[in-house]
């Protein structure tokens, strides 16, 4: 008997010392984000921050379409599951006034971490709020906006070239023009490629979150569109619904009856790549987050893709802004840990080795370096869209604007119910109702 | 219940195993006090998880309270959310949407399951095997259903389009029923249709086997024609189980949200939209919590109205 419970002591004993390693190891922090690809090269880039600082990371992250209702009920319900939040510039405003974030300015002055190190758009996207004033909420983390990729080996084939110059009398070339664009895509549509029918575009037509939305901005930006007078906040009659914002909606709808795949009603960034990656299109609308992994990609990737920014409109040039900023959850209870890891971060040689693994920084470091355009086929590109990009309302009420306008835009495209003009109106409507309640009119 | 259900033996051995401390103690309650001490924790159960919430949704439904905004007052605003939803145009798009999708989905599945039924009610070799084989559709999760389907439907590749095209010759990837507004509710009534059938079927098999043989007997006697069994013996004893089926899947299809989301996300445009998506987007998406709470009290109240009328009519077919 003596011995029974000897031999247990010694197994209890072991036991314990075999667990109380795993017990007194360093903290560990959850950073949440959407699930993509670059979230894989962050998960690798964090193992760096781990052994410089012994704090271990856990990762959660959600898929792009439950992303927003995920995080955004986990934010509202206080949750304490995320001690750092990858979350998207619009909700910027609202986790800003609802206290979700924690203010940044003071331990950015403390750290000597300068704004100014950043790209100004992805300042003013991803971190202000209100905007267009210093109070920061967030650290630019993952630079991005709308850009479009075709097939650089379909483009080339000599027989395509002279039939689109038959055509339309001038190369078949990366466009400059929306109407370019969609001259393009109308010559692919239901065109025979390598044996296998092709299409157009793949364009963003989904209705449940942000797809319409974030695809038809690329065509109203550059004809003249804005979200409000400039003179005037929130005066938007005349500046959602100009002529020119009817013009581009008329093109985007045009552009999606001639020359998507069949069945494309409700698709966004994960059926584009499908499209894409399949062969199906010739020239599809996505992130540029994207990019690297389709530049990779054994099927469509290296010679055969190239990339382009969105082309011009009849007034000019403009680029859905993505992308989002890293925040440290007020309801944290590891704020230390957390802002030790935005600190970690925000460094140049981190900010390089980000980019380098497929993330996009925004850091001027990497961005303003004289070989940073030559790094990727897409990079130059990037930093031109950078330049152009708008981004949607970030209003606490962003959510109310943005399913307002998917609707709108969406019986209008998709389901061809009324006239842009009406589609328009329709947004000014029910955007001036939000901005009523909110007390903003 | 009363001792006097349970044998001797089992009540002796109760008595014996039973604490003395706790015998005396419980041998002082009356009956009353015992029935109260039983259904307490359910009474306590059903407060917490059902009455209470339904008071606050109410409470909430007469306030501007939004959940993402706790920081901010919360204002009594009277009617206002009801005026608001009985006069918004896409509350009774929404609600015409949920109502075409419940009257085609019940008219549907009540005639092919009762036909079901009717059929698989004939002994024949191998109904058993039949049966199961009609009702795995109802086994499975309506996420799946919604996935699945999804593919099924889409024009390039989806099985559906093939189907119809080896029967009617028209090219596979010319129609797109997710995507089309005259197709795309009638996508949806497929779908539950398919999936929900084998549950009326069953009730519809239960009340068919529930009718006594000795009455077509009765009437084979009488030299009744089979026409005039169905429709003096069938139909009039079957009707009850017809007419609960039809009340389950009512109150089911009135709150259907998971295979609709899933198969169209309410599009295109707001084509298939119905009540349901409509409620989650301005509760979940919105977050206009005091809007999505009259919203919902009108729905519960809807189906609560609809249901307990309906429920009288069975009960008055039950009775005759």
């Amino acid at each position: 008997m003596r011995k029974l419970v000897a031999s247990a002591i010694a197994l209890a004993a072991s036991a314990f010392v075999a667990v109380a390693p795993t017990a007194s190891s360093a903290k560990t922090i959850t950073l949440c984000w959407a699930a993509w690809d670059p979230a894989n090269a962050l998960v690798e880039l964090s193992k760096d921050f781990t052994a410089k600082s012994g704090v271990d990371m856990k990762f959660e992250f959600v898929p792009w379409p439950n992303f927003a209702d995920r995080m955004l009920n986990e934010l509202n319900s206080k949750g304490k599951l995320c001690d750092l939040l990858i979350g998207d510039s619009q909700w910027i405003g609202g986790a800003a006034e609802n206290g979700h974030y924690v203010k940044l300015n003071d331990f950015f002055g403390k750290e000597g971490i300068k704004m100014d190190d950043f790209m100004p758009a992805t300042v003013l996207g991803y971190s202000e709020w209100p905007k267009g004033t210093p109070n920061y909420w967030a650290l630019p983390a993952m630079g991005d906006a709308l850009g479009w990729t075709y097939r650089k080996d379909w483009f080339a084939k000599p027989e395509l070239r002279a039939e689109f110059k038959k055509q339309y009398n001038r190369e078949l070339e990366v466009p400059k023009t929306l109407d370019e664009l969609t001259d393009i895509a109308k010559f692919f549509q239901g065109r025979e490629v390598d044996g296998k029918k092709v299409y157009g575009a793949a364009i963003f037509t989904e209705r449940g979150s942000e797809g319409i939305t974030m695809g038809v901005s690329n065509f109203l930006y550059p004809n003249g569109f804005k979200y409000q007078d400039p003179k005037k906040p929130y005066s938007m009659e005349g500046f959602v619904n100009s002529d020119g914002a009817v013009k581009g909606l008329e093109a985007y709808k045009a552009l999606y009856k001639c020359c998507t795949p069949p069945g494309y009603t409700d698709a966004y960034m994960g059926e584009g790549l499908d499209a894409f990656k399949s062969g199906q299109v010739a020239l599809q609308m996505n992130w540029f987050a994207f990019f690297p992994g389709l530049y990779k990609d054994e099927k469509v990737g290296g010679d055969k893709i190239g990339f382009f920014v969105n082309p011009k409109g009849a007034a000019g040039s403009g680029s859905q802004l993505g992308g989002q900023g890293l925040s440290v959850v007020s309801y944290s209870p590891n704020q230390k840990e957390a802002l030790d890891y935005i600190k970690w971060f925000a460094n140049p040689d981190v900010q390089k080795k980000w980019w380098s693994m497929g993330g996009y920084s925004a850091h001027k470091a990497v961005l303003n370096d004289p070989g940073f355009a030559k790094t990727a086929p897409f990079a130059a590109d990037f930093l031109v869209a950078m330049g152009q990009v708008v981004d949607f309302w970030a209003d606490p009420s962003y959510a109310q604007l943005l399913l307002a306008e998917q609707k709108r835009i969406h019986d209008y495209v998709v389901a061809d119910k009324g006239t842009a003009k009406e589609a328009l109106d329709g947004i000014i409507k029910d955007w001036t109702k939000v901005f009523k309640d909110d007390g903003k009119l | 219940m009363t001792g006097s259900h349970i044998p001797d033996a089992l009540a002796n051995r109760l008595a014996t195993a039973t604490p003395p401390k706790l015998a005396a103690r419980v041998r002082g309650l009356s009956d009353k006090a015992i029935a109260w001490l039983f259904i307490t924790p359910t009474m306590i159960l059903l407060l917490a998880i059902n009455i209470f919430p339904l008071i606050w949704t109410i409470r909430l439904s007469f306030t501007n309270f939004r959940a993402n905004r706790t920081n901010a007052v919360v204002k009594g605003i009277g009617l206002d959310n009801y005026t608001s939803i009985l006069t918004d145009p896409d509350i009774w798009a929404a609600m015409q949407s949920t109502a075409h999708f419940v009257f085609w989905t019940i008219t549907l599945q009540t005639l092919i399951g009762f036909t079901l039924a009717y059929l698989l009610d004939r002994k024949f070799r191998g109904h058993g095997f039949w049966t199961t084989i009609i009702l795995i559709p109802m086994m499975l999760s309506p996420a799946v259903v919604g996935n699945f389907w999804r593919f099924l439907y889409q024009p390039q590749i989806g099985l559906f389009n093939y189907i119809i095209s080896f029967f009617t010759g028209v090219d596979p990837s010319s129609f797109e029923m997710i995507g089309s507004v005259t197709l795309a509710p009638w996508s949806i009534i497929i779908v539950d249709t398919w999936m929900w059938t084998p549950y009326v079927m069953l009730i519809c098999l239960a009340g068919l086997r529930s009718i006594p043989d000795y009455i077509y007997e009765a009437a084979e006697v009488d030299r009744a024609s089979t026409w005039r069994q169905f429709w003096s013996i069938t139909i009039p004893m079957a009707l009850p189980f017809i007419m609960l089926a039809v009340l389950f899947r009512g109150i089911e299809n009135f709150k259907m949200f998971d295979m609709v989301n899933l198969l169209t996300s309410g599009g295109p445009g707001s084509t298939t939209e119905v009540a349901s998506i409509t409620l989650k987007r301005e509760a979940f998406e919105k977050w206009r919590t005091g809007f999505s709470s009259a919203f919902a009290i009108i729905l519960f109240v809807t189906v609560f109205g609809l249901a307990n009328i309906y429920v009288k009519a069975l009960n008055q077919v039950k009775s005759r």
